[in-house]
């Protein structure tokens, strides 16, 4: 049996595989050989997410971290570490500010830029086992706010630790249960808003369905602060895998007594219930969702008065965003110093992002608030797929908008998103590259805001409606400037006039699409050309004859027959009846057909 | 079940959790109860972690290994799903990506029979909120 004691670990991320890190692994196996190293064994993993000084390698038992490397030094990197027992100090990393050679990856700050709080346990516990939570300091701050503390002193230290809702609109968490608390009411309320709507964005699903006995906790905390005795979870029927372990969590903490009469032999007493959405975005707005909970239509009605005062069922009512619970149980037990020493300014702690679009490391993160933009698509993200050019980033969701290169070394926080022309939103995080069209993509979210208007105020109902039907004009190659203009207008009027948030908000990709790609609509309008060809009715195909074997391959996939032409003679694509589906392209071996 | 009545109930019991936990992270029987997490949330088990769970038990019995294989939640690698963690006794976990059933083979015979690691290794890029 071959018994290897020393390893060296190269990135087999996509970033590090485009500089070479198939051929450094080619080297280093053969520098192995050729010094005879039977105990070693060289291993491809997946992307360290170091992204921007890849090619990585790592060597262990020491975990010596080196970056940058070139195939070429992989001979030196086995015949002096190894064999000579040196490290290579040229490949080391060197610490940006103190410039001093950082030996051990665990040194390395890039691995403290994802601080994992609200996402602590998830991927770490069994969420459907109620033990493994409580070893994990489970339930541990509810007793100790339920028995050591009044529900004064929790406030206060939630107020201190600068915690606001991961919800989007960014509301102090503290200030808000004191609202409630402050309300005389017989009966009061406590809401996990679970009705996580923005396209892209999951992890108010990824908590519930990993770490579903934080939020139970935390309700429960929410509750002896407000002075409520009873807590809903609204949830979109859709999740039927965390509505299934939030269940279980549910009944497993009534049967600890963790939940229900009495807790911890105090006499406040608490128990949770599940209300089921249907999936509607506007449902995430906690006046409509307090109207769905009551069986009513989700519509948004005017604030004041605020659920605070006029709640669920006209109770006063505590509405809190799933990922903002999860930070609870933490910032009681670790103090509100220790968070609030954590992120900017004004925003503190972490944010949990959903990374998706064009990125090599689609994931889940959860950084410190005040992380570059770049930190998170280059480095944890691994940087644009197939190299392509980073265009955009969308945050905030159909509410936000998109943030340029320029925006790339912005430190991420509500404050600064919201002066860049987006916002924080739930933390979906879309990144655009050259190939996507900024005009296609408003239009793609301005489809999503009709279809989810609840349609109750018009400017919403039919502003969208409006708003979207100009960019059909637009990206059908119909539009002209004086669209733009009114494009503008009206996105401004909307914004002004809507009655909730989702009407206040929902021109944002407009808007910022409109300050940021300017140009690109001026293409549309003037030229009547898309400058990335997504715009189906502004591209043409054509065939280059030159390159065209007339293999007759395309005209046999086109689903209209728009393409003509004999065997071994260069074939012709009809403008008038392709309907540009690409399929031609897709299948075409030559690379004969080109967009324009 | 006993219910807990009071805060040092739940201390103690965190401590004979933790104690329980602990046993099973320093056995020194390097043949005895390997850990074995999959991640399973909804992405993962659209990735076919389910799949991936049921056969690990299955050639961890056939192959008669003392393992103990449970799901637990999102580890946030999205692009690498099925992903796994596994931790033998006394070593730091490992996180394995793009897990199918070839990769299930290996890994066990590879890695859990005798230590040696295999491609595909999915470094953690984040610390974690650990207990106090």
């Amino acid at each position: 049996m071959a018994q290897y004691t020393n390893y060296i670990l190269v990135c087999g991320g996509t970033g590090c595989r485009a500089s070479q890190s198939e051929q450094i692994i080619e080297n280093l196996k053969a520098a192995v050989d050729q010094y005879g190293l039977e105990d070693t064994q060289v291993i491809r993993t997946g992307c360290f997410g170091f992204c921007e000084k890849g090619p990585v390698v790592k060597m262990i038992p020491d975990n010596t971290f080196y970056v940058q490397v070139q195939p070429s030094d992989a001979d030196e990197i086995v015949r002096e570490h190894l064999v000579k027992g040196r490290k290579v100090e040229r490949l080391l990393y060197v610490n940006p500010e103190t410039h001093e050679l950082v030996p051990d990856s665990k040194h390395i700050g890039f691995y403290k830029k994802q601080l994992r709080i609200a996402l602590r346990n998830c991927g770490f516990i069994n969420p459907e086992n109620i033990d493994e939570y409580i070893a994990r300091d489970g339930y541990v701050a509810l007793g100790k706010a339920l028995v050591e503390m009044t529900p004064e002193e929790v406030i206060k230290e939630i107020m201190d630790s600068g915690l606001r809702g991961r919800g989007g609109g960014g509301f102090p968490t503290g200030l808000k249960w004191q609202i409630t608390r402050k309300v005389q009411a017989p009966q009061k309320y406590v809401v996990c808003n679970a009705d996580e709507g923005d396209p892209g964005a999951f992890m108010d699903r990824s908590i519930l369905e990993g770490d579903p006995h934080s939020i139970v906790e935390a309700m429960a905390i929410n509750g002896y602060c407000t002075g409520a005795s009873k807590g809903l979870v609204y949830i979109r029927a859709e999740y039927p895998l965390a509505v299934e372990r939030l269940k279980i969590a549910i009944r497993q903490a009534k049967e600890y007594g963790l939940l229900g009469e009495n807790i911890f032999g105090t006499d406040f007493s608490f128990d949770i219930e599940i209300r089921y959405g249907a999936g509607a975005f506007v449902c995430g707005e906690e006046t409509a969702l307090i109207h769905s909970m009551e069986g009513l239509r989700g519509e948004a009605t005017v604030k004041p008065p605020f659920p605070s005062e006029h709640g669920y069922k006209g109770c006063p009512t505590n509405v809190n965003n799933v990922e903002t619970y999860a930070n609870i149980p933490v910032i009681l037990l670790r103090g509100a110093k220790w968070f609030s020493s954590i992120g900017t300014e004004k925003s503190k702690g972490t944010k949990v992002f959903a990374l998706a679009g064009k990125v090599n490391n689609v994931g889940l993160i959860e950084v410190p608030m005040g992380t570059t933009l770049r930190e998170v698509i280059f480095g944890i993200g691994g940087g644009i797929k197939d190299g392509k050019k980073f265009k955009a980033v969308q945050t905030g969701g159909p509410s936000g908008g998109c943030l340029t290169e320029k925006h790339l070394d912005l430190p991420i926080d509500y404050d600064n998103l919201l002066s860049a022309g987006s916002m924080m939103g739930s933390g979906g995080m879309i990144v655009m590259d050259e190939d996507d069209c900024m005009v296609a993509m408003a239009k793609f979210y301005l489809d999503f805001t009709v279809e989810e208007s609840c349609g109750k105020c018009a400017p919403c109902r039919i502003g969208n409606k409006r708003l979207h039907e100009i960019l059909q004009k637009i990206t059908s190659g119909n539009g002209t400037e004086d669209d733009l203009t009114r494009l503008r207008n009206l996105a401004t009027v909307i914004k002004d006039t809507a009655l909730c948030g989702l009407g206040q908000t929902s021109p944002n990709p407009v808007l910022s699409t409109m300050d940021n790609f300017y140009d690109e609509y001026l293409a549309h309008v003037r030229e009547h050309r898309c400058p990335s060809h997504q715009c189906r009715e502004l591209t043409q195909y054509f065939i280059n004859p030159e390159k065209c074997k007339g293999c007759t391959l395309c005209a046999r996939v086109c689903p209209v027959h728009a393409i003509t032409g004999d065997r071994k003679i260069p074939h012709i694509i009809d403008p008038q009846s392709c309907i540009r589906c690409g399929t031609c392209m897709e299948k075409c071996k030559f690379g004969a057909i080109y967009v324009h | 079940m006993n219910k807990v009545k009071t805060l040092d109930d739940l201390k103690k019991m965190r401590e004979s959790l933790r104690a329980s936990l602990d046993l099973r992270e320093k056995s020194n029987t390097p043949d005895q109860l390997v850990q074995i997490k999959v991640s399973m949330a909804t992405c993962g088990i659209a990735a076919g972690a389910k799949e991936i769970m049921s056969y690990f038990i299955e050639v961890l019995n056939r192959e008669n290994i003392d393992a103990l294989v449970t799901q637990t939640g999102c580890m946030g690698y999205c692009y690498a799903e099925p992903t796994i963690e596994i931790k033998l006794p006394g070593k730091e976990p490992l996180v394995f990506g793009y897990v199918d059933k070839t990769k299930v083979e290996e890994i066990i015979n590879k890695y859990i029979r005798q230590g040696i690691l295999v491609d595909g290794i999915i470094p953690v890029t984040y610390t974690a909120v650990k207990p106090e």
